[in-house]
């Protein structure tokens, strides 16, 4: 269904964000309608010089209507407000839900541009490829300031924040090339942090892939491990007594506080940049923290690798 | 205040009595929630570098923060009775003890300021000579540190001048006939800013010394 | 009683810059905050002009930025909040509760010159080159990217915040303990009720900000903090922190416009207030659950899911008590005696912009659909309904009731009944294609935008130049009406209420003796059936 102003619907949700928006809208403008004839009506009926009944109730009679009037026009709206409550948080729900084996895509925000890298490598700016009717799901960070991912078409937003992982996820439901907009106020060029994401049929896609085909994540990754110095302590044949992070992605890891934490994006990532935030128990704190000499395309490309250790006894690519 | 003037004397004073003392609590309603927002900083920061909190706050003076606490505590010791004997009209006394109240503020300030001194000399001022970087999240709480006794330091300097400024007025005998409500508001925000003290002394010095 | 008026207590600028009297205090705020109204107006005059063109060609991208951030800083602190509770709350608060100051009253103008103080400072900003961070200073562009004059514009946010503060305490004070024999707490009418309400707001929500502000200072100036993500700080606590005040200062704006609304339309419609007591505890419970429903401007910010769910229920709940006004307003009408002065105009024209505000706000309290709106024209529109639309409205509607006890001159009804329509009509088409536009899909804060928007924002424009006029008509004729206007008797309108029972305008000391309260507020007269049922009224 394609409604007046809303953009084309061209994602899973979008349907079903558009059915919630209309019902919302047929709910408020009744109420509101309704209100401004009652409003019109009395003040027609009622105005200076009208000759019409005026003549009220006594006043206890008066108190009773009142009251049950007042009772009425709470109950009535708090009953909407608890549908439309929960309809939309259920849908909020979904959505801040990623369905498991959904494609990876990560995302990398900077004034005023975005840079994307598939898992196989592909690396774009300001355009995002995507296959139709397959789950994508993003995993965005920030160099700078906030910035915000926002398609309309598929109706998905996420602030992106530096420091710290977010997550979208959509499926694209046809082909089409759709607006990408920031929407986090983020600086002088803000207006001009626009790009494209293009949905194809899954064999365009993998044409797209092929013609791209360029290292994956996790092979750069790799060269990157080599290159940060990583594998002189967490390598195999290491002298440092360092963790090895062979099949750590994904589980968790007793930390020297005595704590428990998933091995996940956040945590390898902090454990690049803040290493003495969690040590991992048995270990000493000593390695060197990356702040500033890494950057966050590179640490999104070391965790493609170290997630690559746990889920693959194959070679990296 | 204009709005008494159909009023009889006594009952001007007590309806002023009331008007400055109920101005007073709410002022300090807002001063709380400023400080508030320090304090809720310093627990969101404390949830996410518990380590570095406990090993940065054992780099604090605990002995100077200790003697600080008790300073300003038998500072509102002073200012309590100050109120009190304002009351019955004790002027003389009300003055000494007025007068007090604000030395102690003063040795209090002084203190905090060789802590800082000191605390300077070591490293631990947030910045790029920060040293004390063993666990992420020390500098932070150095930051609040400074941030959080500078502004209750700032506090009690307006303090210390408000005091001051009704010691000298009680002893060239400004109160004798009228009510002290200024006093009595001055000693409620004394009070206040000892009790914001109460509260940071353990989360500041106390942290990992239990 | 022939004593003079407060206008006439003194000439001289020395005598209106030392005053302590609250009136005169209430015409420094109204002429300080007008002459804000047209610089925030000017510069979203700028950017309406810009927008009327997809490209961004009137002005650079940096000066756009500047721009929007400057209307919001300038109409949020340095008109919209001071606007109804500094200029009429100031000039009515002891009138209508029977006092003759408010209690501090040398506090009060203490009040004014931190306002001033605070405004130079905005001001210096403006014209050292502006500030681009918008009026939220979201870190950490504001403490590490921006290159512009943060320090200077917050500090003056700060310092017109203990304006606020102060301004609030005042009320508290006033209203508890200078109520006059026999004005108790439900004879006190809903303009002050609603003056209680966010003077409780002012005072404890204003330095939660303050020091939010402070500590943004201090990490721009320092470079550490515990705001930026690079240093270990987290920029969602600072969103958290500023919108707990930011949220509740939209019922700063809110609350007292209701007050106006509910004194004007009982008037013109001589009838009471329908459901007094339930309007002063809807006041109440909007002042309360206001403060607990901040995180709604964060649902995709990427605060946590459940917390989203949590502040979602509550902006719901918020909203029962504001519908609950609307259809009192409503309902207040039924059986009146309508007449449609200018004022009545203005106000009924508010209770529709409130209206379709509100409804729109409960688009953006729905989790999913709040996705899809935030950050977009959408929200825009919501806030400007709301707060211009609404509250703006209803300040005009107050000046308008007000005008001819605080100046003691009528104004030309025609003119002003005219005003009020064109600002209505002007408002809806500039805002209404607003909401399309954050449908469609269009961010805030853009300074060229995709050609599918065009349309709208062309509309969007042209409806400003209808606006535009609606402002400037009542600058013209009340100014005309202070040297031209017929004298004003005590009671012109027939309301009710202990402001109308002194002089136009009021002497100095507001009364004569001082007034008694009898008997409930808004004391219309009623035909009443007797209680003894009878078929046929009385013709």
């Amino acid at each position: 269904m394609n409604l007046p102003f809303l953009p084309e619907p061209a994602s899973a949700l979008a349907p079903r964000y558009d059915s919630l928006f209309v019902a919302m809208t047929v709910l408020t403008s009744t109420v509101a309608l309704l209100v401004i004839a009652l409003m019109l009506l009395f003040a027609y009926r009622y105005r200076r010089g009208a000759v019409v009944d005026r003549v009220r109730a006594p006043p206890a009679e008066r108190e009773q209507i009142r009251r049950r009037i007042e009772i009425a026009w709470i109950a009535l709206p708090l009953l909407f407000f608890v549908a439309a409550f929960g309809w939309a948080a259920a849908l909020y729900f979904d959505r801040s839900s990623p369905p498991a084996g959904a494609l990876e895509v990560a995302v990398v925000a900077k004034q005023w541009m975005w840079t994307l890298e598939h898992a196989t490598g592909q690396r774009e700016i300001d355009q995002l490829h995507v296959p139709v009717n397959v789950p994508v799901k993003l995993v965005m960070t920030s160099q700078d300031a906030i910035h915000s991912f926002f398609v309309p078409a598929f109706r998905v937003k996420q602030d992106v924040l530096p420091g710290r992982y977010t997550v979208l996820w959509f499926t694209a439901t046809r082909t089409g090339d759709f607006d990408l907009f920031c929407a986090e106020y983020c600086g002088t060029d803000h207006a001009r942090m626009f790009g494209h994401v293009i949905a194809l049929e899954p064999p365009q896609y993998q044409r797209w892939l092929d013609a791209h085909g360029d290292p994956t994540m996790a092979m750069r990754g790799e060269a990157l491990f080599r290159q940060f110095g990583c594998s002189g302590c967490h390598g195999a044949n290491a002298a440092v007594h360092a963790p090895s992070l062979d099949g750590l992605y994904g589980r968790p890891v007793p930390l020297a506080d005595g704590t428990m934490v998933m091995a996940d994006d956040r945590y390898i990532r902090d454990s690049i940049l803040v290493p003495r935030k969690e040590v991992a128990a048995g270990y000493a704190p000593i390695m060197p923290s990356f702040a500033g000499q890494i950057g966050e395309a590179d640490i999104l490309d070391l965790i493609a690798y170290i997630r690559h250790r746990a889920d693959a006894e194959t070679p990296v690519r | 205040m204009s709005d008494t003037t159909t009023l009889p004397a006594p009952a001007q004073r007590e309806l002023r009595r009331t008007t400055m003392e109920f101005g007073m609590w709410v002022f300090l309603t807002t001063e709380t929630l400023f400080f508030g927002v320090l304090f809720f900083a310093y627990l969101i920061m404390r949830l996410r570098y518990a380590d570095g909190f406990a090993a940065a706050s054992r780099h604090t003076n605990m002995l100077l923060g200790t003697l600080n606490t008790a300073v300003l505590l038998t500072s509102s010791v002073t200012m309590a009775i100050a109120v009190d004997a304002a009351k019955i009209g004790r002027a003389r006394l009300c003055a000494m003890l007025l007068s007090s109240t604000a030395v102690l503020g003063i040795v209090f300030l002084a203190i905090k300021g060789y802590e800082y001194h000191a605390e300077y000399v070591q490293h631990l001022f947030p910045g790029n000579g920060f040293e004390a970087v063993s666990v992420a999240g020390m500098q932070t709480f150095f930051w609040l540190y400074f941030v959080m006794t500078g502004f209750h330091a700032l506090h009690l300097l307006i303090g210390v001048a408000l005091v001051a400024l009704m010691a000298a007025r009680v002893r060239s005998g400004a109160f004798v006939a009228q009510s002290p409500a200024s006093i009595d508001n001055a000693g409620l925000y004394w009070h206040f800013v000892d009790i914001v003290w109460i509260f940071m002394y353990p989360a500041l010095y106390l942290v990992a010394r239990s | 009683m022939s004593a003079a008026s407060y206008l006439d207590a003194g000439m001289t600028i020395r005598s209106w810059l030392t005053t302590h009297d609250h009136k005169r205090i209430a015409i420094l705020y109204a002429i300080s905050i007008t002459l804000f109204f047209f610089i925030g107006g000017a510069a979203a005059t700028l950017m309406r002009i810009e927008l009327a063109t997809p490209t961004g060609d009137l002005v650079s991208a940096s000066t756009y930025n500047k721009l929007f951030t400057m209307h919001g800083v300038i109409m949020v602190w340095f008109f919209l909040i001071p606007s109804i509770p500094a200029t009429l709350g100031n000039f009515l608060v002891p009138l209508m509760i029977g006092a003759k100051d408010l209690a501090f009253p040398r506090l009060n103008l203490a009040s004014w010159y931190l306002y001033v103080g605070g405004a130079l400072f905005t001001l210096a900003a403006l014209f050292a080159g502006g500030i681009d961070t918008g009026w939220t200073f979201y870190t950490p562009f504001s403490t590490m990217f921006s290159n512009s004059h943060v320090i200077a514009a917050i500090a003056g946010v700060f310092i017109v915040g203990f304006s606020s503060i102060l301004t609030g305490l005042n009320f508290i004070v006033t209203i508890h303990t200078l109520r006059a024999p026999g004005m108790t707490w439900f004879r006190l009418p809903l303009f002050v009720w609603a003056h209680y309400a966010t003077s409780v707001i002012l005072v404890l929500a204003t330095p939660v900000l303050g020091m939010t502000l402070a500590l943004l200072g201090i990490e721009r100036i320092w470079h550490i903090g515990i705001f930026d993500p690079s240093l270990g700080g987290d920029p969602l606590l600072f969103q958290h922190l500023f919108w707990f005040y930011s949220h509740p200062a939209v019922y700063i704006m809110v609350l007292p416009a209701m007050g106006i609304a509910s004194e004007i339309i009982a008037c013109f419609a001589r009838n009471p207030v329908f459901g007094y007591r339930s309007m002063a505890y809807a006041i109440i419970a909007i002042a309360v659950i206001g403060f607990l429903v901040w995180g709604h401007h964060m649902f995709v910010s990427g605060q946590s899911v459940y917390a989203g769910i949590v502040f979602s229920v509550l902006s719901y709940l918020v909203a029962i008590p504001s519908a609950i006004k609307v259809f009192n307003w409503t309902a207040t009408l039924y059986k009146g005696t309508i007449s449609f002065e200018a004022p009545m105009l203005y106000a009924l024209g508010f209770v529709g912009l409130f209206m379709f505000g509100g409804m729109s706000g409960l688009f953006l309290a729905a989790l999913a659909l709040d996705v899809q709106l935030t950050d977009t024209y959408f929200v825009v529109a919501h806030f400007h309904y709301i707060m211009v639309g609404g509250s703006v409205s209803a300040y005009l509607a107050g000046i308008h009731f007000w005008w001819p006890k605080i100046t003691g001159r009528l104004y030309p009804p025609r003119w002003a009944q005219f005003a009020a329509v064109l600002l209505f009509l002007g408002f809806n088409f500039t805002f209404f294609p607003q909401y399309l536009l954050g449908i469609a899909g269009m961010p805030r804060r853009y300074h060229e935008y995709a050609p599918q928007f065009t349309t709208l924002n062309v509309l969007s424009s042209a409806g400003a130049v209808i606006l535009a006029i609606g402002y400037l008509l009542p600058l013209v004729y009340l100014t005309w009406s202070l040297f031209r206007g017929a004298k004003a008797p005590a009671n012109p309108w027939g309301a009710s209420g202990l402001e109308w029972t002194t002089t136009s305008p009021p002497p100095e000391d507001n009364f004569g003796d001082r007034p008694v309260a009898v008997g409930e507020p808004y004391a219309y007269p009623l035909l009443e059936r007797s209680p003894q049922r009878s078929a046929g009224a009385p013709k």
